[in-house]
């Protein structure tokens, strides 16, 4: 099966990326046969709305869940709506995500576990 | 007249100044003092008016009927703040990243949005000392500030030969340039430290690209180093207010009482600031016309 996790690198080698807006790039992974694509994130940058623009990205990737740090809740709406699973909390490289998914060790979130503009760094707006 | 009170940070005594100087001009026309600072409005603690009316501020946010909706897309194509998505059968609207913009109900080729009011925040007005006092309040939660400085700023009464002070929200952002647009001056209140030099000198960038002439007011004068002071030398910025950093102000300003009523021989140094504002934006209009 094919999940999507937000990371800060283009490889299996490289972490987590703990926000799912506003990441670096994407990776595309089939958990058996570790066959993997990077796809930059083009909402990193947006003015707002990155969740629901990153959110669309990877609803039309087809995945089956998405494994990343932190989810607001406008992404989480985008990927419940299509039906991709959301796990939370995940950190350490992509490849030990990817592991830790395919054995069952992480539990889908059933909510977005940050609030609004999460990974923005700082205050935004003001 | 609209003179702007603005300044690169918060906390640096911009309501104070703004506040005294609404207080000491009332003898000079109408005066409209407008709390452009919607996300944290305060003048009103220091001029305590009595609120005289209100009026909500509203947003059209696009509804979709989906009866019509072919799900083609396009919607979401257009919206430049990501406020809109369509996924296979679904269509997920965003209002609070929605600028308001009309463009998806404009493009839709069905016709299938209509659009509906939400309310992000409110404007209120009265009187305090003879000042009309108009501040807004951005809803808890929203993020669109401008909008509602907008409506602040249209209900400043219009009254011939009026005065109006607008206390600007800190920041270099939208919001600032907002409620900076359209004055005639723009005081920039700074304290004489590198902090302070920093952000006046991104404040003066602001002000600078909106083509509004600008003078400073140095507040807790005292403290920090002769930096500010070299930088207005260099910029050709007057320094047109210096407020000494003095146990009896900050009192005063914690106690919420305005320092031209606690110590009223300012009021005449804020007059005399008024009228050196006046002159440069006479020079400035003249210059303009040669
Ligand atoms: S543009 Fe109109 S028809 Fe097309 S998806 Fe949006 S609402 Fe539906
Ligand atoms: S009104 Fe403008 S900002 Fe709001 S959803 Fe439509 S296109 Fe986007």
């Amino acid at each position: 099966m094919r999940v999507a996790i937000s990371a800060t690198g283009r490889t299996l080698e490289d972490d987590v990326d703990p926000r799912f807006g506003r990441c670096r790039y994407f990776i595309i992974a089939d958990t058996e046969s570790m066959q993997y694509e990077a796809m930059d994130n083009a909402a990193a940058a947006a003015g707002g709305g990155a969740g629901v623009s990153a959110g669309q990205a990877i609803a039309a990737k087809g995945v089956e869940a998405v494994l990343t740090g932190n989810c607001g809740p406008n992404a989480y709406q985008v990927l419940e709506a299509v039906g991709i699973k959301v796990v939370t909390g995940v950190s350490g490289t992509v490849k030990e995500a990817i592991d830790g998914y395919r054995t069952g060790r992480y539990k889908e979130s059933s909510q977005p576990n940050v609030p609004d503009h999460f990974g923005m760094g700082g205050a935004a707006g003001r | 007249m609209i003179i702007s009170v603005a300044s690169g940070k918060g906390g640096t005594g911009k309501t104070l100044v703004a506040t005294s100087l609404a207080l000491s001009l009332k003898d000079a026309g109408p005066v409209a003092l407008l709390d452009c600072d919607v996300e944290e409005p305060n003048a009103h603690i220091l001029l305590k008016p009595e609120i005289a009316g209100r009026e909500p501020v509203n947003m059209p946010v696009p509804v979709v009927d989906l009866d019509r909706c072919t799900y083609c897309g396009e919607c979401a194509r257009v919206c430049a703040y990501n406020a809109i998505a369509v996924l296979g059968k679904h269509v997920l609207t965003f209002p609070q990243l929605c600028h308001g913009c009309g463009a998806c109900s404009y493009l839709c080729p069905e016709k299938a949005i209509s659009e509906e009011p939400r309310q992000t925040g409110i404007v209120e007005w009265g009187d305090a000392h003879g000042v009309r006092l108009v501040h807004g309040i951005l809803t808890v939660g929203e993020a669109m500030a401008p909008p509602v400085i907008r409506k602040v700023k249209e209900r400043t009464g219009d009254r011939p030969g009026g005065i109006v002070i607008r206390d600007v929200p800190p920041g270099t952002s939208c919001p600032v340039v907002e409620a900076v647009q359209g004055s005639d001056f723009c005081l920039l209140v700074t304290e004489p430290t590198p902090f302070g030099l920093n952000d006046l000198a991104l404040a003066v960038e602001t002000v600078r690209e909106l083509r509004i002439p600008c003078g400073v007011v140095l507040n807790r004068a005292g403290i920090g180093d002769a930096g500010v002071e070299e930088y207005c030398l260099q910029e050709r910025i007057p320094v047109l207010l210096t407020i000494p950093l003095h146990m009896e102000i900050a009192r005063l300003y914690s106690r919420g009482i305005t320092l031209v009523e606690g110590m009223p021989y300012w009021k005449e140094r804020f007059q005399r600031l008024f009228d050196r504002i006046k002159e440069i934006v006479h020079e400035g209009s003249r210059s303009l016309k040669r």
